[in-house]
């Protein structure tokens, strides 16, 4: 899966799964300030990534993830690892 | 004891005979049922397989869908019909509004989440621990609906929940006109919902002997105090009413529609599911309503009856009417408006409260359909069939819960 297919994976999950606008998704986009995900929206988005990508992500990594970009770069990682 | 009296200034609700209070008015005096076939669950191996649902229900004409997915369906019944009783209140606060903080809630529900409850505990055994929502719990547990209220129309005074089974949201009714009583609050959004249109729900109560089986005749299996009723009928929906000090909707200019002028309460002490035998129980709520209103039976014009279409209750609720009552048991029109909703469960008292209001309003008390062969034990004047003009003073709304809890309001017209 090349970065642009995770993209577009991970956006249509933000819109289908956490309900957020499409327009407001961008690389930039911060989740808590931009797109208003709260705590228990993060842990909503973890478990939609992990089910979706098929990837595991520890609880101190997910801490580290505050835009979309960095979703998808850890998503990325995960998946080449 | 104080002077802080309290009115009715605003109505909302949602409920199977319709969306909204209008719609749900004109049905009820129209005799029209909103029972049918189960279409939202498989209900084929449940013993009952008819029900009031909301079929047409679409959340997302009321909110967008992020938000609906943070509540259960009870909860956003709830929404809905609060936003309706605030509209019709003329009641809309921004944050921090200096009012918001003198606005509270009470929320009554039998069951709470249970819709939610049940997909978590599936995904708990089939899947995993790690798999459960984060907003499970939030959607599960009975206070969120008034939680989820406060947070989204700014109300930030006294907020509680009350659980009383099906005389819930009667007691949050009682509750809140107390909260404003004593001075705790100016304003509070009171009423009640469920959703237990589940197969938890339907097969428990099933279980229980409690549910109607007449599944070839949905329509006709709400029948209270007829001698072939066999249980009541499952029914989803939500009424909220805003109660108000009077001074205070005098001054903004709110249109009263009814005071609440009595709140009787007892419990039976007697078994977890049936009512104690000849109504005692229910009789003192009754006379406890009336003596906190200051009247005698005589007084009351209607009386809005929980009637739930069960062989217990509906005996019960006739001798303890008639030992209340005296003479005048026979002379006092009364309605079971279960017989079109079906049981709302923790709606249900709050549904019935908007009936007892409306009636005073307009003079008109809906009907008991289906009563066309009356139990012989049930003889008192149930208003068959069709609606009747009634010039109605007081209205009485009994609302009766498992574990024998019996709650009564009384309202005046204003």
């Amino acid at each position: 899966m090349d970065r642009t297919e995770i993209e577009s994976k991970l956006t249509d999950l933000l819109v289908d799964e956490l309900g957020i606008e499409r327009d407001d998704i961008t690389p930039d986009a911060k989740f808590e300030e931009d797109l208003d995900v709260d705590s228990l929206g993060v842990v909503e988005l973890l478990m939609a990534l992990e089910d979706n990508f098929g990837v595991k992500i520890p609880d101190e990594e997910a801490e580290q993830i505050t835009t979309v970009g960095e979703a998808v770069d850890l998503v990325e990682a995960k998946l080449n690892a | 004891m104080n002077d802080r009296r309290v009115v009715v200034t605003g109505l909302g609700t949602i409920n199977p005979v319709g969306g909204d209070v209008d719609s749900t008015w004109r049905g009820l005096l129209e005799g029209r049922s909103g029972v049918g076939p189960i279409t939202c669950i498989d209900a084929s191996d449940l013993p009952s397989q008819i029900a009031g649902e909301i079929a047409d229900f679409d959340v997302e004409v009321f909110m967008p869908r992020r938000q609906a997915r943070r509540m259960d369906r009870y909860a956003q019944f709830f929404w809905v019909a609060a936003q309706e009783a605030l509209g019709d209140a003329g009641i809309a606060y921004e944050p921090d509004d200096p009012e918001a903080y003198r606005t509270g809630v009470v929320v009554g529900t039998g069951i709470g989440g249970v819709k939610t409850f049940e997909e978590e505990l599936t995904t708990l055994l089939e899947i995993g621990p790690h798999r459960l929502s984060p907003f499970g719990i939030p959607k599960i547990i009975a206070n969120l609906a008034g939680g989820q209220v406060s947070i989204d129309f700014n109300l930030y005074g006294p907020n509680t929940t009350t659980v009383t089974a099906c005389a819930a949201s009667a007691n949050a009714i009682g509750d809140a006109a107390a909260i404003i009583a004593r001075g705790s609050a100016d304003v509070m959004l009171a009423g009640g919902a469920d959703a237990a249109i589940t197969r938890f729900a339907m097969g428990g109560f099933a279980q229980a002997r409690a549910l109607s089986t007449r599944n070839d005749d949905p329509q006709g299996a709400s029948r209270p105090f007829d001698a072939n009723r066999d249980g009541f009928i499952m029914s989803e929906g939500a009424a909220a009413l805003v109660l108000e000090e009077r001074e205070h909707a005098l001054q903004r200019g709110a249109s009263i529609y009814a005071e609440i002028v009595g709140y009787g309460m007892s419990a039976d002490g007697y078994h977890v599911t049936l009512p104690r035998p000849g109504g005692d129980g229910a009789a003192r709520a009754m006379q406890g309503a009336l003596d906190d209103a200051g009247i005698t039976a005589r007084q009351v014009s209607y009386v809005n009856a929980h009637g739930t279409s069960t062989a217990a209750n509906d005996v019960t609720e006739t001798m303890a009417i008639k030992s209340v009552f005296g003479d005048d048991a026979y002379r006092v029109p009364i309605s079971s408006t279960k017989s079109m909703t079906g049981h709302l469960l923790g709606g249900a008292g709050a549904i019935e409260a908007v009936v007892s209001v409306l009636a005073i309003r307009d003079g008109v008390v809906p009907p008991t359909i289906n009563l066309t062969d009356p139990d012989p034990e049930c003889d008192l004047d149930y208003v068959p069939e069709n609606a009747r003009k009634v010039d109605v003073e007081y209205a009485m709304s009994n609302s009766f819960g498992f574990g024998g809890h019996n709650v009564v309001l009384l309202f005046r017209s204003p």
